[in-house]
């Protein structure tokens, strides 16, 4: 064939030929564009010439880089026989230009608005969602109502509210009731010496509550609990850095959770400390009933301890010569030169980290939970669980894995000064290993809220446990813990349905404190943006079956389209007839075939939601609540109340049928929105002046849409419930939560750019592991140049003391 | 058959640990979570990141020209390769072989990442291949051997018999 080739000869401009052979010698079929490379070797993949161009060009392809080529290469190129096929229909190259000459995306408005919601596709994988004998359609079309349906939606709809009005008050202590569903939930502990990010925070605390709060709606009689979790290492070592007692530090931190948690709206029961009398003499007295049952295993180890510091070493700092490699910085757990699994022992010439000494080798005796010894008995545990309780696909196939590889004893005693004493005389030194210890303080939580809580923890009977964590946590849940309660043997309750989360990431990379990237709890309140609208955000990203990302944009798009456009939309319009066309007063509604297909519609809607939350499908549950605002948007835009309210007699009261209907949805809505935006939730049932019963009939059952405000009933003033996320205000928040604008010593003040080079250089160094020397000459260097700037900005140019109070 | 590829690939770096992969949608591409970012999605893109943690680059090549070549050969592994019909197969070999004329391996004179996992790729039409064409396809005969025979590749792959000449009665085989 004829063809261009571009040619490059070293020492040569590129030259464009015009060969007229085969391009590239060895390929039966043409294939273009094609390189031919100096050496002689040719190029026909473009992906590769491209690789190629840009590297002598001294650009680098990383591996996101590399993953995206690869996609490109084997699943967008597959598209493309699809879409050739496609583009060449009639049908296509209609719609194709409709759009693109003329009116553009507006053409389409009229067609999307014919269509209802996409179904969720978790929805439809696991149980059939569907109860009654409508067809859910597979791809867009509108539901079928069937007339059974239809009926009976406006008899519900008629029957009104319940007499009764929910209590106001939760009594507290909250005690299991005979009559009654007794639903126990738990939200892995956060460590007190961490503040919690957003991942944290949808993973386990807000995960709780919002099924918490539906559960109360659902009248089941809930109890809550939840509190940090204090002892350990890295509490010690704060308080160290601090120069303050591990008490003090947790009591500091303890507060900041708290704080961060009620600006989040997290309606604990209760939210304790691990910290407490209650802990050591409920994690002794299970101690004691495994020791006397022989489910301990005394053993002894060997381990580092600085003599200098008085305290065995964790591995993490010993630092020493590399048994295999004789790399000089190797770590007590892993070499990072050679990439080896070590033991902190076998180092040579083994260093603190923190003084520098050479610690000794200890022997110590430690005990060990018999795990293989309870295997059995926790196999037959979970089998019922497992197949009778909701516990996430993650959390099954967690536990199944580790059962696989073997169950070994774990060490459940540590020698530290700060946790659980260990009651038993030889082990008089020691504390109970967190991952023993922390998970009684649920039950210890417990004790310091009621006296009476072996009624929930001794009562596997009459209550249901639900354990909410991130995926991390799922062992010590599913195995460990419930090894430990089951070799007590004091008919403890065990966790019914374990629900664990994937990992929420920031944009496209993971939360880091120390390089200040994502928003950590403590920081959301400052956006502006309001906590329900927070917790909106999260619940609409929950990564539930994979990893999900919190994106800046996306919450913007998401409050703009979902909250501002789709829910506060409908819900301040119907307020707003009610208001403007009607007096305040909710007109008389006289039901006709659209507005039944309308209520069975919302039912319908009304019903998965409640399938749903009842399973801990709490994503897909708020997609429920947004068709039905989006029905109800719909209802309004094709009936036209605002014009029909100046016509005739008639016209004014479909008009008025239409308008009452909406508001009547509005209520409906603020009872669903409850566990998710509990302010928003409230503040429209005060707009709508609801009754408070509304609050507990609507969820009863499979679902019981009511009308709530009848006719002649008065509303409250209304006004708009949500406000646009600006692009501007979304940027400025993106760049101050990227983690660019940390200087190299972490503390968060703006850098000049003298100041960010020299920062760069030793950052640089650092990292090439220069000799101390030369980095401490950078270092001088760049304290320097900090004062310079301190001073032009008329600071004090005196570094902050490294250690001591932050005040 | 992706994950057990790249087992063997770490098998062949002498890496101690093997990781753990999930894989994502109906084709099961594999996915590596990395603790230190996010995960890596792709055969070929795990493949490459494992030889550099291995601190073994030479294997993508050592000059940007073999560098782009491996990844050529990577790439039409698992597109030409791995999609390819009866009649594509033909083509294919045809191709290889006028390639691997005058070429020991791949990319030229180096052994790389593209020889393991083309020899990966390729090794269910080699062994449905009759002898004939076998020896009609002498240069992909010959590299393929000499693949199949280089150390520490061949890990879960059954070796296939190209040579002709039975030196030995089938006694000994």
């Amino acid at each position: 064939w004829s063809v261009h080739v571009l040619s490059w000869y070293p020492g040569f401009l590129p030259q464009l030929r015009e060969v007229l052979v085969k391009v590239v010698p060895f390929l039966s079929r043409p294939t273009l564009p094609a390189l031919a490379l100096p050496s002689g070797q040719y190029l026909f993949s473009s992906n590769a010439i491209c690789r190629y161009l840009f590297e002598v060009n001294g650009q680098e392809c990383s591996e996101l880089c590399d993953q995206w080529l690869e996609w490109e290469a084997t699943v967008l190129q597959s598209l493309k026989a699809w879409f050739d096929r496609v583009a060449a229909m009639n049908a296509c190259q209609s719609a194709a230009q409709k759009v693109l000459q003329g009116k553009g995306l507006q053409g389409m408005k009229s067609y999307m608005q014919r269509q209802p919601a996409p179904q969720s596709s978790q929805c439809r994988e696991t149980q059939p969602c569907n109860s009654n004998s409508a067809e859910v359609p597979e791809e867009g079309g509108e539901r079928v109502v069937s007339e059974e349906e239809m009926e009976a939606a406006a008899l519900t709809w008629s029957k009104g509210l319940n007499t009764c009005p929910p209590a106001t008050k939760k009594q507290h202590p909250i005690l299991p009731q005979e009559d009654k569903r007794n639903v126990l939930v738990t939200s892995a502990l956060p460590y007190v010496n961490n503040v919690p990010h957003l991942g944290n925070i949808i993973g386990c605390v807000l995960s709780a509550d919002v099924f918490s709060r539906y559960g109360r709606l659902r009248g089941w009689n809930m109890l809550f609990v939840c509190g940090t979790d204090e002892y350990g290492t890295a509490t010690e070592n704060k308080a160290r850095e601090e120069g303050l007692t591990p008490q003090q530090i947790c009591d500091k931190y303890h507060a900041v959770h708290s704080s961060i948690y009620k600006w989040f709206q997290i309606d604990f029961d209760y939210f304790g400390r691990t910290t407490t009398e209650k802990q050591t003499e409920i994690a002794q007295d299970i101690f004691w009933r495994l020791h006397e049952r022989d489910f301990l295993i005394e053993d002894t180890v060997e381990q580092l301890r600085c003599e200098n510091c008085q305290r065995f070493l964790a591995d993490r700092f010993v630092e020493g010569i590399c048994p295999h490699c004789s790399y000089p910085e190797a770590r007590g757990d892993q070499c990072d030169k050679c990439g080896r699994l070590i033991n902190a022992v076998d180092l040579r010439e083994p260093q603190c980290k923190v003084c520098r000494q050479t610690p000794v080798i200890r022997s110590s005796k430690h005990l060990f939970l018999d795990l293989p010894k309870l295997e059995s008995q926790l196999e037959q545990w979970l089998e019922k669980s497992t197949s009778t309780g909701d516990w996430t696909a993650n959390a099954k196939q967690i536990t199944r894995s580790w059962l696989r590889d073997g169950l070994k004893p774990r060490c459940i005693t540590r020698d530290l000064k700060w946790g659980t004493p260990v009651p038993h005389a030889d082990f008089k030194e020691k504390v109970f290993y967190v991952w023993f210890d922390a998970p009684i303080g649920y039950l210890s939580i417990t004790a310091n809220y009621t006296s009476e809580w072996e009624k929930w923890w001794k009562n596997p009977h009459q209550v249901e446990l639900y354990n909410f964590m991130a995926k991390d946590n799922v062992p010590f849940h599913s195995v460990v813990f419930p090894c430990s309660l089951l070799g007590a043997q004091d008919n403890y309750t065990l966790v019914n349905h374990l629900i664990a989360t994937e990992y929420l990431n920031y944009e496209d990379t993971k939360f880091s404190k120390s390089r200040g990237v994502g928003v950590f709890g403590d920081m959301a309140k400052d956006t502006g943006i309001p906590s329900d609208v927070w917790r909106f955000y999260l619940l609409y990203v929950r990564p539930e079956g994979q990893d999900s990302a919190f994106s800046w944009a996306d919450m913007a798009l998401k409050n703009n389209s979902e909250l501002l456009n789709n829910l506060g939309n409908f819900i301040n319009r119907a307020g707003m007839f009610v208001t403007k066309f009607f007096e305040g007063c909710v007109p008389v509604m006289e039901l006709q075939e659209e507005d039944k297909k309308l209520l069975a519609l919302v039912s319908w809607e009304l019903q998965q939601y409640i399938q749903l939350m009842d399973k801990i499908k709490i994503r897909d549950a708020l997609k429920h609540i947004l068709n039905i605002s989006r029905h109800g948007n719909q209802y309004i835009q094709v009936n036209e109340p605002w014009k029909k309210i100046k016509g005739g007699d008639s016209e004014r009261q479909r008009a008025g049928t239409v308008t009452g209907v909406s508001v009547n949805i509005a209520c409906l809505l603020s009872v669903m929105l409850f566990p998710y935006m509990p302010a928003v939730s409230q503040t429209i049932r005060d707009q709508l002046n609801a009754p408070p019963s509304c609050i507990n009939t609507m969820l009863e059952g499979n679902g019981t849409f009511v009308c709530s405000l009848s006719a002649g009933h008065r509303i409250g003033a209304v006004s708009p419930l949500f406000q646009k996320l600006e692009a501007d205000q979304i940027e400025a928040l993106k760049k101050k939560f990227g983690g660019q604008q940390r200087s190299v010593c972490g503390d968060g003040e703006p850098s000049g750019p003298g100041e960010s080079q020299a920062g760069e250089k030793v950052r640089a160094l650092k990292a090439q592991k220069a000799e101390k020397a030369v980095i401490t000459a950078e270092v001088a260097k760049l304290l320097d140049l900090k004062k310079q700037l301190a001073l032009a900005e008329g600071k004090n140019p005196e570094p902050a003391p490294q250690k001591g109070k932050k005040k | 058959m992706a994950l057990r590829e790249l087992s063997s690939l770490e098998k062949y770096l002498g890496q101690k640990k093997a990781n753990k992969y999930s894989t994502q949608g109906d084709k099961k591409v594999p996915v590596l979570q990395n603790n230190n970012g996010p995960p890596l999605v792709g055969l070929v893109t795990i493949a490459c990141h494992l030889a550099k943690e291995a601190k073994r680059p030479e294997l993508l090549g050592d000059t940007a020209e073999s560098r782009a070549v491996v990844q050529q050969w990577l790439e039409y592994r698992v597109t030409k390769l791995d999609s390819c019909t009866k009649e594509d197969i033909k083509t294919v070999l045809k191709d290889l072989n006028l390639y691997l004329q005058d070429k020991v391996y791949l990319a030229g004179n180096q052994f790389t990442l593209a020889d393991v996992f083309v020899y990966y790729g390729i090794h269910p039409v080699i062994v449905d291949l009759a002898i004939q064409d076998r020896e009609q396809y002498v240069n992909v005969t010959r590299w393929f051997d000499h693949i199949q025979r280089y150390p520490g590749v061949r890990h879960h792959l059954p070796p296939v018999a190209v040579l002709r000449n039975r030196i030995y009665t089938s006694r000994h085989h």
